[in-house]
């Protein structure tokens, strides 16, 4: 039996105060989304038949580098925080739910990182 | 994880016949779920045929036809038969409506009437309110003061009276957050359609001075942000209100007044 009043069960733990950050920064890195892979569309058109020297020349130029930071840390975090969304929706075990989240967060991370090193060292190093 | 299947005790099973009366000319047959709690029996589909020319031109006259005529075991919830109790919501023909204001010709062939979605069924087509209820109430529904009452009543401008039409008019008969897949799957946290245009209602009300505490208890990444404008209930609404829209509009204000 469960001897707890129907509001007390809709109240729950209460409000977070929480949700509005990621909702603005889901729809702000939707906008940079759609500006940078249409920048990366272009670029790669404009490097279609190219060679590696002259992608790398591409790249070496602070601008295009900067842009594909950019680029991959925008994917990541929107990525990120959809997924997010997705596990809330449908994952209702808490353990599992955590663990996803705690896992999406770190692949999202991992990710970000080595993409943003793999541009660096090819714009950059040797 | 969300459950896509009915559990096996749930699972829908043919049910009876009853054939239309002698003599009928216009027949229209209505496919009604059952469940009986009373027996450990599973819920089943009935078949009622109806002869429309002793019948009144909504679904909710052929459901209590059906019950005066046929079988008086049919349970179902209705009351003022004109769409503003909010009583006889139910999903009608694939579509969460009221069976009082949808009319029998609107649907070909034949028409099927389940229970609302997604609630637990209690009998037949009456579902349990008592979460809706609930959540109803944890959005504290009523104008909240801090000054001392006037002396008469509480003024408003046209223009901000003008902003409650397209909310006032709900009559929470629970279309839209029984039609949201959001609720589906987290009613537990998730408030729901119906309940959030209500929030929105006294939040946007000028007379109310609770706005900012309102939106306090909305901002959470379930009771507000579950919302992922599937647009459902707007879809669904028999009132032709738009719940999705108030809930863009409260997602609006969370960020206004951060900027």
């Amino acid at each position: 039996m469960r001897l707890r009043s129907p509001l007390s069960t809709a109240r729950g733990l209460g409000s977070a105060r929480a949700g509005v950050e990621h909702w603005q920064l889901q729809r702000l890195t939707a906008l940079a989304n759609v500006l940078l892979v249409l920048w990366f569309l272009f670029s790669c058109m404009a490097l279609a038949g190219s060679d590696y020297a002259e992608v790398r020349a591409w790249l070496a130029s602070p601008i295009s580098a900067s842009l594909m930071v950019l680029l991959v840390i925008s994917i990541t975090v929107h990525a990120r925080l959809g997924v997010q969304v997705v596990i809330e929706d449908y994952v209702h075990h808490e353990g599992a739910k955590v663990l996803a989240l705690a896992g999406v967060t770190l692949a999202a991370v991992g990710l970000a990182v080595a993409a943003v090193i793999a541009i660096l060292k090819v714009s950059i190093g040797s | 994880m969300a459950e896509f299947a009915l559990p096996k005790n749930s699972r829908v099973q043919a049910g009876q016949a009853h054939p239309a009366p002698d003599g009928a000319k216009r027949v229209k047959r209505f496919t009604i779920y059952r469940y009986d709690p009373d027996t450990a029996a599973n819920p089943r589909l009935d078949s009622f045929e109806i002869d429309l020319d002793s019948c009144g031109p909504m679904v909710l006259d052929a459901l209590i036809k059906i019950k005066t005529e046929v079988d008086s075991g049919l349970t179902f919830r209705r009351s003022c038969r004109e769409g503003i109790c909010g009583s006889c919501a139910m999903n009608i023909d694939g579509r969460n409506t009221l069976a009082c204001t949808k009319a029998i010709d609107d649907v070909p062939g034949e028409i099927k009437v389940y229970p609302l979605p997604h609630q637990q069924v209690i009998k037949d087509l009456v579902t349990d309110f008592t979460k809706f209820w609930a959540q109803y109430e944890s959005i504290q529904p009523w104008l909240k003061t801090e000054s001392a009452d006037p002396e008469k009543e509480r003024r408003q401008d046209p223009t901000d009276r003008a902003k409650l039409d397209g909310l006032y008019e709900c009559i929470l008969c629970a279309c839209c957050s029984t039609a949201c897949p959001s609720y589906w799957w987290n009613s537990d946290r998730f408030l729901g359609p119906a309940s959030l245009l209500q929030s929105y209602r006294w939040l946007i009300d000028s007379r109310d001075e609770h706005t900012g505490e309102r939106l306090d208890q909305l901002e959470d990444p379930f009771r507000l942000y579950r919302c992922h404008t599937i647009m459902n209930c707007a879809n669904t609404c028999p009132k032709g209100l738009n719940p999705a829209k108030a809930i863009a509009e409260i997602k609006k204000l969370m960020v206004e007044r951060k900027l």
